[in-house]
Order: C-alpha cells, then sequence, then structure tokens
C-alpha cells in the first residue's frame, strides 16, 4: 500500500469523526430526528473494509450506517441531507439516518431491522454468482445480530451455493446495553461460521491496516469462487446505542454529585447529551484513528503540518455538508408518492 | 384459442412462459425443483432452466424470501413461492419490511420487481395452523399488491402480470382452486392487473368474493335465481389496490352489498370493501353493507366443524335472503 492510500484512509477516519461528532451536536438542536447511531470509535472497520473492496462491490449496511456511506462515496453532504430529511439527501429524504441508499454507488442500504442484511445480501449474491460476475458483497452487521435466524439461515445458504458473500462482523461487545457474554454463549462470533463450513478469522478492529489487509485477503479468496467468507473486527463504540442512549449504564448524577456541589446544576447536565473529551477516549483504550495517526508518523507520511491540514480539511468538509443539508429544501408529497410509484410508469399490464 | 385447464397448469405455463421470455427471472421455494412443486406448480421447470433458475431452498423462509428481495435490487426478477401463506408467517420481515419498504425509502432509487406466491385457504381438514387467511395483513401495507386469481385463465394473466411488474406483489392462490378447471385463452390480452370482474350480472344484490368465494357466490346466484333474486358477482381480482369503480357501479345499479369472505370477518379484508362502499354508496343503499365471513374461530380440524365455519353456498343464498328481507322489513 503507497502512502497517499495510508493519508487517505486516515481523512476518511478524521472526516468519520468529525462528521460523526457534527451529527450530535446538530441532533441536540434538533435539525435531525429520530434514531441517530453514531460511528465513533468503531472507524477503523468501514474504512479499512471499504478500501479494500472494488467499486464494482455491492454494500449492504445496518443502521450505523453513515460512515460507510462516506467511505463508499456518497457525499457528505447527501448524507447530511438525508440525516435533515431533506430532497438532496441520499434517499430523498424518504430514509434518514438509518436508510440510506445509492444505486449509482452501489451502497445496498441501511437496515433497521436487525438480521436483515445478511438475506439482502445473500440475494445479491445470488445475482452475481448466476451471472458469473466477479464481484462481491459486503455484508455488514453487529455483533447483537448474531442471533436472529436469518444469520444462520442465510448462512447456510451463501454456502450451500458458494455466493460471493464477505460477512463483516462489527463486533463492538453491545447489543444496545447488553454485553456479549450476556447475548452469547459463544462471545467468538467467528467460531459461529464453522457451523457451516465458512472460513472465518477474528480481526483487531481499532488497526486500520489490519482490517484493510484481512479484508483484501478474503476478498481475493471470494473472487476465486470459494464462497463465503466472514471477518470478526473486534471494536468498541465511544457513545451509547443511540443519541437516546447515555451509554452508561449506571446513575450518573450518583457520580458526579460527588464531584460537583450543586446537584440541581448536575440534574441539567445530566439530560445534555455528552461526548468524551480526545483525552478521555484516549485514556479509555486503543483509539484507531491514534494508532493510524501514530503509525504514519513514525514512517515518516506525516510531514510538518499534514496532520493539522488534514483535520481543517475534514473540518471544512463538515461545515459545507451541513450547510448544504441546510439549503436543500423540504421534500413534498409529490416527492412521496414518486419515491413510492418510482416503477409505475414503467408498466403497461399492471395498470 | 380457448382450452380447459387446471388452475395449476395455468401458473406453470405462466411461468415458463416468462422464464422462457426473460432470463432474469428465477424462481425459488421449498421443493419447487426436483420435486416439482407441492401443489405441481413448478412441475417440470426444474429439468428445462436448471438450479440457478428453479432453486430449491433450505427451510428458511424468512431469508430465502429476503434473498429474493436482495436479488430484484440488482435486477433480477425472482418469484419466490412459499409452500402456504402460514408460513409467510416467517417471511413477513422480508415482505413488509424490506420488499415493501425499500424503493420507498431509498427514494425510489430501487424498483422492486418481486413476486412472492403462495395458497392461502382453506382446504381440507390441515387444522388451524394450516387454514388461515391472512390477505388482510398484506393488504395493510402501503408498497404492496395483493393479487388473488380465481379462475385458471386470471392466474395466467396475473402471474405474468406479476412477473413484470416492478413492484413488490404477492400472489394468493387457494389449495382448493389448484385443482379446479376453466377455460383459458393464451392469447387474449389481460385486462389491467388490479381491475375487478363482473362475473355474473343481477339487478337485486351485488355479492363481491375473491379466490375461490366466487365460485360459491357463482353457484348461489344460480339458486336464488330460481327465487327470482337475481345476484350480481364481482371477482375482486386484486385486493390491493381494490377497483372501486367497478364495485361501486354495481352497488349503485342493485342498492344492496353483501360481501363474502372465507376469511374471518373481524378486520378482515371484506371490512375494508364495506367501509369504503359505504362511504362510496351510502345514498343508494337500501340496507346497510353486510359481510358474511367465517366464524371467529381457528378452523377446526373435525371435518364437520371446518365446513361448518366457513361460508358456502347455502349460507351464502340464507345471508342473501335476510339481507334482503331485513330491507323489506324496515
Amino acid at each position: 500500500m503507497n502512502p497517499q492510500q495510508k493519508l487517505d484512509m486516515l481523512h476518511d477516519m478524521l472526516l468519520a469523526r468529525a462528521f460523526e461528532e457534527r451529527a450530535a451536536q446538530e441532533y441536540t438542536r434538533g435539525k435531525i430526528g429520530g434514531f441517530l447511531h453514531l460511528y465513533p470509535g468503531e472507524e477503523a472497520v468501514a474504512v479499512g473494509v471499504l478500501h479494500a473492496t472494488e467499486p464494482s462491490d455491492y454494500v449492504v449496511s445496518t443502521y450505523r450506517e453513515h460512515v460507510h456511506a462516506m467511505v463508499r462515496g456518497i457525499s457528505p453532504g447527501a448524507v447530511m441531507a438525508e440525516l435533515f430529511g431533506k430532497r438532496d439527501g441520499c434517499s430523498r429524504g424518504m430514509g434518514g439516518s438509518m436508510h440510506l441508499f445509492d444505486r449509482e454507488r452501489r451502497f445496498m442500504g441501511g437496515y433497521a431491522i436487525v438480521g436483515e442484511t445478511y438475506p439482502v445480501a445473500v440475494g445479491i449474491g445470488y445475482a452475481i454468482a448466476m451471472r458469473e460476475l466477479p464481484e462481491a458483497v459486503i455484508c455488514f452487521f453487529g455483533d447483537g445480530a448474531v442471533n436472529q435466524g436469518t444469520f444462520h439461515e442465510s448462512l447456510n445458504m451463501a454456502a450451500l451455493w458458494k455466493l460471493p458473500v464477505l460477512f463483516v462482523c462489527e463486533n463492538n461487545h453491545y447489543q444496545i446495553g447488553t454485553e456479549i457474554h450476556r447475548h452469547s454463549a459463544v462471545a467468538e462470533v467467528y467460531k459461529r461460521a464453522c457451523a457451516h463450513g465458512i472460513p472465518a478469522r477474528r480481526v483487531d478492529g481499532m488497526d486500520v491496516l489490519e482490517v484493510h489487509e484481512a479484508t483484501r485477503l478474503a476478498l481475493e479468496q471470494i473472487r476465486q469462487g470459494t464462497g463465503p467468507y466472514l471477518l470478526e473486527f473486534e471494536t468498541y463504540r465511544f457513545r451509547g446505542h443511540s443519541m437516546a442512549d447515555p451509554g452508561t449504564y449506571r446513575p450518573k448524577v450518583e457520580v458526579q454529585a460527588h464531584q460537583k456541589d450543586d446537584p440541581v446544576l448536575v440534574a441539567i447536565e445530566e439530560t445534555l447529551p455528552r461526548y468524551p473529551s480526545h483525552e478521555e477516549i484516549a485514556a479509555a483504550g486503543p483509539d484507531g484513528i491514534k494508532r493510524m495517526t501514530e503509525h504514519l508518523d513514525a514512517a515518516g507520511h506525516l510531514p510538518g503540518d499534514t496532520l493539522d491540514a488534514l483535520n481543517r480539511k475534514v473540518a471544512a468538509e463538515v461545515e459545507e455538508a451541513v450547510a448544504f443539508a441546510e439549503a436543500s429544501p423540504e421534500p413534498t408529497f409529490d416527492d412521496a408518492w414518486a419515491a413510492l410509484d418510482c416503477n409505475r410508469g414503467l408498466e403497461v399490464l399492471i395498470r | 384459442m380457448t382450452e380447459e385447464v387446471l388452475y395449476w397448469q395455468a401458473l406453470n405455463r405462466a411461468l415458463d412462459a416468462e422464464m422462457a421470455a426473460d432470463e432474469t427471472v428465477f424462481i425459488l421455494g421449498e421443493d419447487v425443483g426436483l420435486y416439482g412443486g407441492s401443489y405441481r406448480v413448478t412441475e417440470g421447470l426444474h429439468a428445462k432452466y436448471g438450479d440457478w433458475r428453479v432453486r430449491d431452498t433450505p427451510i428458511s423462509e424468512g431469508s430465502f424470501t429476503g434473498l429474493g428481495v436482495g436479488a430484484a435490487l440488482v435486477g433480477m426478477r425472482p418469484v419466490v413461492e412459499i409452500m402456504t401463506i402460514n408460513f409467510s408467517l416467517l417471511a413477513l420481515d422480508a415482505i413488509v419490511n424490506m420488499a415493501a419498504k425499500v424503493p420507498f425509502m431509498s427514494g425510489g432509487q430501487f424498483p422492486m420487481p418481486l413476486v412472492v406466491r403462495m395458497p392461502g385457504g382453506v382446504a381440507k381438514q390441515l387444522a388451524a395452523q394450516h387454514s388461515q387467511r391472512l390477505e388482510q395483513m398484506y393488504m395493510n401495507v402501503p408498497g404492496l399488491r395483493v393479487a388473488v386469481p380465481a379462475t385458471p385463465q386470471d392466474a395466467w394473466w396475473q402471474l405474468r402480470q406479476a412477473i413484470r411488474s416492478n413492484e413488490p406483489i404477492v400472489l394468493i392462490e387457494h389449495e382448493l382452486l389448484y385443482f379446479s378447471k376453466g377455460p383459458l385463452d393464451m392469447e387474449a390480452p389481460p385486462p389491467p392487473m388490479h381491475s375487478a370482474a363482473v362475473r355474473r350480472p343481477g339487478r337485486d344484490i351485488t355479492l363481491i368474493a375473491w379466490s375461490r368465494m366466487v365460485d360459491l357466490c357463482l353457484s348461489a346466484a344460480e339458486r336464488l335465481a330460481d327465487q327470482g333474486i337475481e345476484a350480481e358477482v364481482i371477482d375482486l381480482r386484486s385486493l390491493r389496490p381494490i377497483d372501486w369503480e367497478t364495485c361501486q357501479a354495481s352497488v349503485e345499479r342493485t342498492h344492496n352489498l353483501l360481501v363474502v369472505e372465507e376469511d374471518s370477518g373481524f378486520a378482515g379484508a371484506g371490512a375494508e370493501v364495506a367501509a369504503t362502499l359505504g362511504e362510496r354508496c351510502f345514498y343508494q343503499l337500501d340496507n346497510p353493507p353486510r359481510r358474511h365471513a367465517a366464524v371467529e374461530l381457528p378452523i377446526p380440524y373435525n371435518r364437520t366443524l371446518e365446513a361448518a365455519c366457513i361460508p358456502t353456498v347455502e349460507s351464502i343464498c340464507q345471508a342473501v335472503t335476510n339481507h334482503l328481507q331485513a330491507g323489506a322489513a324496515s
């Protein structure tokens, strides 16, 4: 991999972090509604995996998919506009945060019912195999999704018919608030693949280079027509499950009351979404972005103010995305009906 | 040229014709391949088109229906067979949450040329888990179409139309219709997919039915004619959308409406028909719109009780007589 590719990946990780931080702010400002699931902490997975794909590959993702969409090439503006519910959003304001789609970039959607990505990916893989094309499908899912019936149903079919699907587990160790040892008898997700004869590996999901290499090798094998592959990336989300979840499974008021004199102020603060500082994140454990930065620095790829320049660049991109989203018009009922009736103009027999 | 064929044969020919015409059409489901389909609908197709286009699946309704959704996203035209509507409960997420929603949620970027076909009636002593009529569940989902062919001719037309459509369509067949015979003209131009058909004209009352209940209504109408009551029988053919114009025109002529459904009446398909026509035709009606539906029980295994649970020719005649007498008395 050349240095520029690594810098591109660092850029995407920084953009991912900055975009999601801003999305959280816009949510608290009321610009974004509904459920908002953010990705900070897990950037190395989306960036490493998707940088190893071809434009002809398909991506099927979950409801925590803003970053997957952007790394795949959907502009931050189109993603932010979708979060804002605007007409220029990548789903025309009909899908929202959990349902990003882009036909041109083969971004086949964010799916918000846990366990839906498998059959969709298997169906796309079926079509690819039937046409004998050299394409593959990337199927994202979380550790909480492996206890849905569709996981085993779909892995079985993918293996049975040797479909070109790369199953990618983003194991952040929590299904909403339930830690993996409390939701899975076998906490190593990759081990489940052997029940279907699917090769699988567990990889450090906080190291973008390892993620990239593992994905590259898996896709190489898949393209030889040997069938599906499963990669489990161990990662961690720094925030709660969604903006509706503070992410602390203990009463924070109790903790903070000892540190502050005024319990009323504490109670007020408790109602405000809080994002950990970079120092807190760094102290909490390995950060994929920090690791990549250190790696590039050690290799001499971040001379002078390269890193600062990257940070300024992503800040400007996020600013531009928000401005684009703000300026985009609201969709109308006509747009909504057009989205539903998207197919009917082609019909002669149906009417 | 018109010939007499069985309902399953008409479906079989429709599949064959569309598969021959378009290589993106493929079939998947349990025992659709080597076995030829539980009701013979896919007979001979596996031999003709091979594994990839006639795919025997594992027993995984949720995921193989979802597979159909995924394949449809990339331009295939999957025809998913679910062995009975009862098993489609396991595929509701794929049908309701995925097939019906993705075209819309993507802002219209992805058509959904998916057909999900299944029998969905009361057969003979299959007991409650295999004797449900669940059409009302699918009717209630914006983004889906629901077709209910009652004759071999409609089976031929509507399945072909469904396959050619870019919308997700649930095609509900009937266990007891598969081996019923009727005329089929393969060259005749099809009517619009969702149009209703007036099967028998009459001046005194409109009977609205679909699927197997159409035949029963026609038989009942013959008997009623002997008593001097001329019933008009409408076959809805489609439950979403419904051809209200045809229904309304009929009710405005007869001034009486009885919906006959095999399903239980509470919150059933007939409730929608009666409510909408009640709104549309209120001032033309001589009587309140009524429904004649199944008893509100899970269908019993016992043969006598089973038969007594759903409408029969006799019970339809009685319901019509009661309906008209209620009007005369008031």
